[in-house]
């Protein structure tokens, strides 16, 4: 290994990519658009929110405390309700799901339409149900609230926004790079100089982890500014884990590029990869109740790993020895990537 | 004199095709070897084998003597027929790159002077003209001050002007006692630079020689060249073979005295007469034919 080959790559990398201005302003931007369009659509509140229609209203905004319905489901939070006109109006809704129940106002007995088909239907309609009980009748139940501040939609999607971008960066920027080398014949010059197969790839894999790190840096400075994340647990863990987690997807771009030699197979590869694991890595949603086997294919992400371990540093505070089983599993993983990428690694088409 | 490079019995196959079939040849210290041959003809895979682009089927290579070694790649410079490079970098930080990449480097001004790329040293390098681009590349080959240079048709592509400069500098850095490595289409440009010449055709290396040499053994016959219609004696009157080309009639002789005589004999009009001696592509197509190769 040589430091002043290795270097004399990792610099020229660098130039490249903070020089392709439209890619270095894509990594900062599309994260930042997630995020910033999350926190437009849901202002800080829970996405589930029940869409209750009723009639006869005209379409303009219901004012809740003017219509005439049950006083605990007039109360009843995460329910919004929409003017519809006519029945007809509203039952064609309800069928194409674009509403989850349908009520008409008015005096007692009340009318409702609810779909079969629908689980939120089904919710609705027992909060509408219980609604009608007296409340000095329920007393078969006493609440008992959880301690500590909530944690906001936002708090939760935007380390799997982070951690998806990561992905991408990881596996386009240096599989598919390496790729398109390889293919227009970049990687045979370089062959025939001194530069080994080490040297070149940890090159790549260091720009590559360098670059994914300064973007979280600048893109959840830029972020909390405006939305005011809460971390319950320690900033330097989460970059410790953020900076594992983009070691592991940056090894595993090396894999995809250790061997192709066409762009479009690459491509397929990469979408093939990436899309399962922004799925089922809860970046988006959590698979819990999701069938068994599903939670266990995800286990053989990086990406399930590393968020799993930065929520929970970053909502109930835990510390790295706390996710010293993620640890352990993203430090193997990338060794086991790193050795397999290595080993298949060609210059050559 | 111990040969710079040794090539023994060497095989390329690519699945059943051998693209190089058994071959062997040495290159001397301080000549410019020219290696020529039709598309297809096993030239560029004899040289990527050489270089250590790609492995061998069988056979050997020796670099002064010995199988090469770790240290080959720091001693050779070598450039590609067209090679795509880093985006974004000027050609002085392709340089710059590439220096880091050897122990013994060349600095970038002298380069730029030597390659006549001073002028052009901050600009990017995928926004030059084919003339610089492949200074460039001779540049590039050059960073490491090789003492082995392998040109892959260095000057394909290039307008008269470009080549002709293109072949003044290899020419001068023949001069300064390097080992040239040549490959290319153009027997001018064969003709003008290299000392010893191998022609190859299927795999096999068909003939072997200084240019003058192959000349003599292989493209003796002068061409005579007469108008069509200054032309009159039929097949059976003229005893030297002659062949019609669009409007000209070209009469090929060992003596061009005799020649003349028996035109002269016919009192055929001489005064737009012209003779072409044999050169090296008169050679390459007498040897490897006049068909055209896919």
């Amino acid at each position: 290994m040589s430091f002043r080959r290795f270097w004399s790559i990792l610099k020229a990398r660098n130039l490249e990519f903070f020089r392709d201005r439209s890619a270095f302003g894509w990594n900062f931007l599309f994260p930042f658009l997630i995020v910033a369009g999350f926190g437009i659509i849901f202002g800080g509140k829970t996405y589930t929110e029940y869409k209750i229609g009723v009639f006869p209203h005209s379409p303009v905004s219901v004012r809740v405390d003017r219509i005439n319905i049950p006083d605990q489901f007039r109360k009843a939070r995460y329910l919004k309700f929409i003017g519809i006109p006519t029945a007809t109006e509203g039952i064609n809704k309800l069928k194409h799901h674009k509403i989850d129940f349908l009520l008409k106002i008015g005096n007692p007995p009340y009318a409702y339409w609810v779909s079969d088909a629908s689980p939120k239907g089904y919710v609705v309609e027992q909060m509408f149900k219980a609604s009608l009980i007296s409340p000095e009748l329920d007393t078969q139940a006493q609440k008992k609230e959880i301690q500590g501040s909530s944690i906001r939609y936002i708090d939760w999607l935007f380390p799997g926004i982070l951690a998806m971008n990561m992905m991408f960066s990881a596996l386009w920027g240096v599989g598919y790079v390496v790729v398109r080398y390889r293919k227009n014949g970049a990687l045979k010059r370089l062959k025939v100089t001194p530069l080994n197969a080490f040297e070149y790839l940890t090159a790549q894999a260091i720009s590559r982890i360098f670059l994914l790190m300064f973007t979280l840096l600048v893109v959840w400075t830029g972020c909390d500014l405006i939305f005011k994340f809460t971390v319950e647990g320690s900033y330097l863990d989460l970059f410790v884990v953020f900076l594992l987690g983009s070691l592991s997807l940056t090894a595993l771009g090396l894999i995809l590029a250790s061997r192709g030699t066409s762009e479009e197979f690459t491509t397929g590869i990469l979408n093939f990869i990436s899309w399962p694991m922004m799925f089922l890595s809860e970046v988006w949603f959590s698979l819990e109740g999701a069938p068994q086997w599903v939670q266990k294919a995800a286990q053989i992400f990086p990406l399930t790993h590393m968020l799993k371990a930065v929520r929970r540093i970053m909502h109930d505070g835990v510390g790295l020895m706390d996710v010293g089983v993620e640890i352990t599993i993203l430090s193997l993983m990338t060794l086991t990537f790193l050795v397999i990428g290595a080993s298949l690694f060609s210059w050559n088409k | 004199m111990t040969a710079l490079i040794e090539v023994k019995n060497l095989v390329k196959k690519f699945g059943k095709v051998a693209a190089v079939n058994d071959i062997s040849f040495s290159i001397e210290p301080g000549i410019c070897f020219g290696l020529l041959g039709p598309n297809g003809a096993g030239k560029t895979t004899t040289i990527e084998v050489i270089e250590d682009v790609i492995p061998p089927t069988s056979g050997k290579i020796l670099y002064k003597g010995q199988p090469r070694t770790a240290s080959f790649r720091d001693e050779v410079g070598i450039q590609f027929q067209d090679t795509a490079l880093l985006n974004f970098l000027t050609i002085r930080e392709t340089l710059e790159t590439f220096q880091g990449l050897y122990r013994n480097t060349a600095g970038i001004e002298e380069l730029a002077e030597l390659c006549q790329l001073s002028e052009f040293l901050d600009q990017y390098n995928d926004k030059i003209s084919g003339g610089q681009r492949r200074r460039f590349l001779l540049a590039l080959a050059l960073i490491n001050q090789p003492q082995m240079l392998f040109l892959d048709e260095p000057s394909t592509g290039l307008d008269p002007q470009a080549r002709r400069n293109l072949w003044n500098l290899i020419h001068n850095i023949k001069t300064e006692g390097k080992t040239l490595i040549l490959t290319t289409h153009y027997m001018e440009e064969a003709q003008y630079l290299c000392d010893d010449i191998a022609i190859m055709d299927y795999g096999q290396i068909i003939a072997r020689g200084t240019p003058q040499d192959l000349i003599k053994r292989y493209g003796q016959q002068v061409t005579v060249i007469l108008p069509k219609n200054h032309f009159q004696p039929s097949a059976q009157q003229f005893s030297l073979p002659y062949r019609e080309v669009k409007d000209t009639v070209e009469i090929m002789t060992d003596n061009v005295n005799a020649c003349l005589d028996q035109l002269l004999s016919y009192n055929i009009d001489l005064s737009e007469i012209s003779v072409r001696s044999p050169n090296l592509e008169t050679v390459f197509l007498n040897l490897t034919g006049r068909k055209l190769r896919e």
